[in-house]
């Protein structure tokens, strides 16, 4: 028995996940119209490579990464791009986003693409491929997954000790990676050796909580078939087991610096359902075009779904056939979803499940009351933090104390909220108080930015004003010489140099008379020369002066 | 329909309930109490309730704050029930009147009301009678069988409202000093502590039927903590740090000093470890701010107890920890996950 750690906190609510694992996952029927947005994953958009009329195969190429945190986008089915515009996504700001509207034929035709022998390919290689497969973390965060394969060794010695996959699904309702790991075990085992080798990492651990015993035996059995050193870990149901830092930890003991990643230790975790479409990609060549969607709540029919990317949540919704009573959609879970302002968007890769909800099933919270530091709230919360306290910094606005007791550790899980007997919305209080802080952060750099600026410009300005005066301050000292000399205070000069200086003066004096101030701002290169010769001739003609001077003082004197 | 945010499920508890059922936790004390001295204390308990929540509501009116949602919190009702359980139940009846009042209306409402208030509402209202009134704080009730008199619940009402006693009857009969004044009165005459504890005032632990009153806030406590609306770190760290402060004296001369189990059973110690000492709003929020606030607590007790010119010393024990919570609460920070230092 391998031993198993404990984080701190963490809550039970009621799991619901019975609903909809009571059939299996069906394919949703090809809908009329697809819209497929250009950023379906963290980072960079996904730039169009395609052009409205165009035709487009299943898996043709639609969008292509755009910059290093970046992903591909492609064509859920073949048909004819409709529109490449903005359209409403499931994003909290309700702000529409680029996408690309597909209308299928129906033929399903798919664009030519082809299985890699991975073991003997370059691991660099392997990961352009799921880069360019669309393949992203498809636990929530979107995060695409070749970057979590590129692993920067900074000493010959370190190493991927530990790769996890995660198939704790800790949120209520959602099943999509129960029902995945019940009926594609097999493929999901294989993607984990896949990722094993692209990050030569060392054992590789199953993490399932204990609420799926199905999944685990079909997980147990696909590894003994597989004949792979694999360890399927049975770990305690406990929201929110299945955040990674924390499952890290219940697994290893071993805690990810704050600020710092998994590979710092020496464990890298992936979602199995994001394992299983890295195996789809190398393994069939079939890029990241659909997922499974849990469909619960306020429903006739819960149930997971294989469902296109692009599919408007609307068609899905229909599947479960709502309850007459639903009034509102979730997209995620009940503890990290977010509400969908309308139902005429568009699954994404991150869309793991839609629930319907009922002011029954989610009764609105009772009236905030003031916190009474019961400290129920610092005892759930799986990052150690004072969540009371972080609560009393972000509403009175102290954003420097809150970041100094430690608020950007939170994760946001909502365990404080679920237990506040205040009903104190907490995790929004957070979400202000980090966004404020970080658009303060941005703030301060425009300004900085800014101020630097205009500090180089009066800097540049001084500099030019006091060249300025130098050049006049020569130029007056080259002349007062100049007449100097041309005046040489009557005495006899000696007979020999007497042409010289006489010629000296002479030029001298043309010169003073040729030489009138200029604007001197933006000079061209030609003047530039121009002045630059001069200021060599003044400098002779000076010279000369000087001697001329010494020579007469010195015939003063004798 | 308004803001709907995630999480979007949540846990059923409420303040109102966790206060009930610190209310409903006190009721054990409280039946031991009208058992052993009869029911006067519904008397005081119910002036306290009255007061709270009227209040209360008029401060929440005064203040342009909902008054139905406070009202319905039930903290006001804590606030008076653990100032009607502390004062002497036969004292006349603006005494409580007055002590709730001061408490909820000073020491609550003016410092920001629920959750915001630095000191123990409940202690605030207890000091401030015992400073003004302290004649009137005196007056405790003997349990049945060892006053010289005893008076129907007819006259005590009589006594309470009007003033009235009986003809011929004195309130020295019916009084008497609690057994922790006992003790310290007859300690100053350099009486030997055994004779002292040979007097009919004492039971088996502690004063007679006071420490019955005391063992029932115990039973209460512990179905608090079954209950997990307090953590075992106040009462445990308060009652272990009075026992062995008074363990380390009794054992040090024992002819003065009495055992630590006595002062367990006297006076509010467990009505303190359980009920006040672990008020959330006025305590350390860190477990290791609990332990050290209830540790501080629980030697102020027994210091003004033994050395003060208090009788007991739960109240200003209270008071005194409320003003260091801040300081506690700023250098108790757990570590949080994933940065380094020592897990607490």
């Amino acid at each position: 028995m391998r031993t198993l750690y404990q984080f701190h906190g963490g809550i039970h609510p009621p799991g619901n996940k019975a609903q909809s694992t009571q059939c299996g996952i069906t394919r949703v029927p090809l809908p009329s119209r697809l819209v497929i947005p250009f950023r379906q994953h963290a980072g960079e958009a996904a730039k169009p490579a395609v052009q409205a009329g165009e035709h487009v195969l299943k898996g043709q190429l639609i969008g292509m990464p755009c910059g290093f945190v970046s992903s591909a986008v492609h064509a859920s089915t073949s048909g004819t791009i409709a529109a490449i515009d903005a359209q409403p996504i499931a994003h909290p700001s309700g702000m529409p986003d680029l996408c690309a509207t597909l209308i299928p034929d129906g033929k399903e035709e798919w664009f030519p693409h082809e299985a890699v022998d991975y073991r003997n390919s370059d691991p660099a290689d392997l990961r352009q491929r799921l880069r360019m497969a669309g393949v992203v973390g498809l636990g929530g965060a979107g995060f695409p997954s070749d970057l979590k394969l590129r692993f920067l060794r900074l000493h010959p010695s370190q190493k991927i000790d530990t790769l996890i996959l995660n198939g704790a699904e800790c949120e209520p309702y959602i099943t999509c990676d129960d029902m995945l790991m019940r009926e594609r075990a097999a493929e999901i085992v294989q993607g984990a050796e896949m990722l094993r080798f692209i990050l030569d990492a060392g054992e590789v651990l199953v993490a399932i909580e204990d609420n799926k015993p199905q999944a685990i035996t079909a997980m147990r059995q696909a590894v003994t078939e597989s004949k792979l050193p694999f360890e399927v870990v049975v770990v305690p149901t406990i929201y929110p087991g299945g955040s990674a830092k924390q499952l890290i930890r219940v697994l290893t003991g071993l805690e990810v610096p704050s600020g710092k990643l998994p590979t710092d230790i020496g464990v890298q975790c992936f979602n199995v359902a994001t394992v299983y479409s890295a195996y789809r990609a190398l393994a069939q060549g079939e890029l990241l075009l659909s997922r499974i969607v849990t469909i619960t709540g306020n429903v006739r029919h819960a149930q997971n779904f294989e469902v296109l990317l692009g599919t408007p949540v609307q068609e899905l919704v229909a599947l479960g056939e709502a309850l007459p009573d639903t009034d509102r959609y979730i997209m995620g879970g009940p503890m990290m979803g977010v509400e969908l302002a309308s139902l005429a968007v568009p699954l994404v890769k991150a869309g793991n499940c839609i629930i319907a909800a009922s002011g029954k099933l989610f009764p609105p919270a009772p009236p905030t009351l003031p916190c009474i530091r019961c400290t129920r709230c610092a005892q759930v919360c799986p990052a150690d933090l004072q969540p009371m306290d972080l609560y009393w910094f972000a509403q009175s606005r102290e954003f420097g104390k809150a970041q100094a007791f430690s608020l950007f550790d939170c994760i946001e899980c909502g365990a404080c909220s679920y237990v506040c007997p205040s009903h104190i919305p907490l995790v929004q209080y957070f979400q202000f108080a980090k966004s404020e802080i970080r658009a303060r952060a941005q703030e301060k750099q425009a300004a900085d930015h800014a101020r630097e600026r205009h500090e180089f410009r009066e800097y540049r300005i001084e500099r030019e004003k006091q060249e300025k005066a130098e050049k006049l301050a020569a130029k007056e000292q080259a002349i007062r010489q100049s007449r100097a000399a041309a005046t040489p205070a009557n005495p006899v000069p000696g007979p020999a140099i007497q042409p010289e200086i006489q010629a000296a003066i002479e030029r001298a004096k043309a010169q003073a008379a040729t030489v009138e101030p200029k604007n001197t701002d933006n000079p061209t290169p030609q003047q530039l020369a121009e002045i630059a010769g001069i200021e060599a001739q003044r400098e002779r003609v000076r010279d000369l002066a000087k001697s001329a001077v010494e020579h007469t003082n010195g015939h003063d004197k004798n | 329909m308004g803001a709907f945010f995630s999480p979007f499920i949540s846990q059923p508890d409420t303040v109102s309930r966790i206060m009930f059922k610190v209310l409903l936790a006190l009721v054990p004390g409280i039946a031991l109490y009208v058992w052993y001295f009869g029911p006067a204390i519904l008397v005081s308990l119910t002036l306290a309730s009255l007061t709270a929540l009227g209040t209360e509501a008029l401060m929440l009116k005064l203040r342009n704050r909902p008054i139905a949602p406070f009202l319905k919190d039930n903290s006001a009702l804590v606030t008076g029930w653990l100032l009607a359980l502390s004062i002497p139940p036969l004292a006349p009846w603006w005494l409580i009147v007055v002590g709730t009042a001061f408490g909820i209306a000073i020491a609550k409402h003016l410092y920001g009301g629920l959750g915001n208030n630095p000191f123990s509402p409940a202690m605030v209202g207890f000091a401030v009678l015992i400073i003004s009134f302290p004649v009137q704080m005196t007056q405790w009730l003997s349990p049945h069988g060892l006053g010289a008199v005893e008076l129907g619940f007819l006259e005590q009402l009589k006594y309470i409202f009007l003033g009235v006693l009986p003809p011929n009857m004195s309130l020295d009969a019916i009084t008497m000093a609690t057994p922790l004044d006992t003790l310290k009165t007859h300690l100053h005459l350099d009486e030997p502590i055994k004779q002292i504890f040979a007097m009919p005032i004492y039971g088996r632990l502690a004063g007679q039927g006071s420490e019955m009153v005391s063992l029932g806030f115990l039973l209460g406590g512990l179905y608090l903590l079954a209950t997990r609306i307090i953590s075992w770190h106040v009462p445990v760290a308060y009652l272990a740090t009075l026992f062995v402060t008074a363990g380390i004296f009794h054992l040090a001369d024992p002819s003065h000093y009495a055992v630590p189990l006595f002062h367990w059973f006297s006076g509010a110690a467990l009505l303190g470890a359980f009920f006040i000492f672990t008020d959330p709003v006025t305590s350390p929020t860190t477990y290791k701010g609990k332990l050290i606030y209830a540790a501080g607590a629980g030697l102020i007790t027994y210091l003004i107890r033994v050395f003060g010119s208090f009788p007991d010393g739960v109240a200003f024990a209270t008071l005194l920890m409320n003003i260091c919570v801040p300081l506690i609460v700023l250098y108790t920070q757990p570590r949080v996950f994933g940065k380094k230092g020592k897990r607490s």
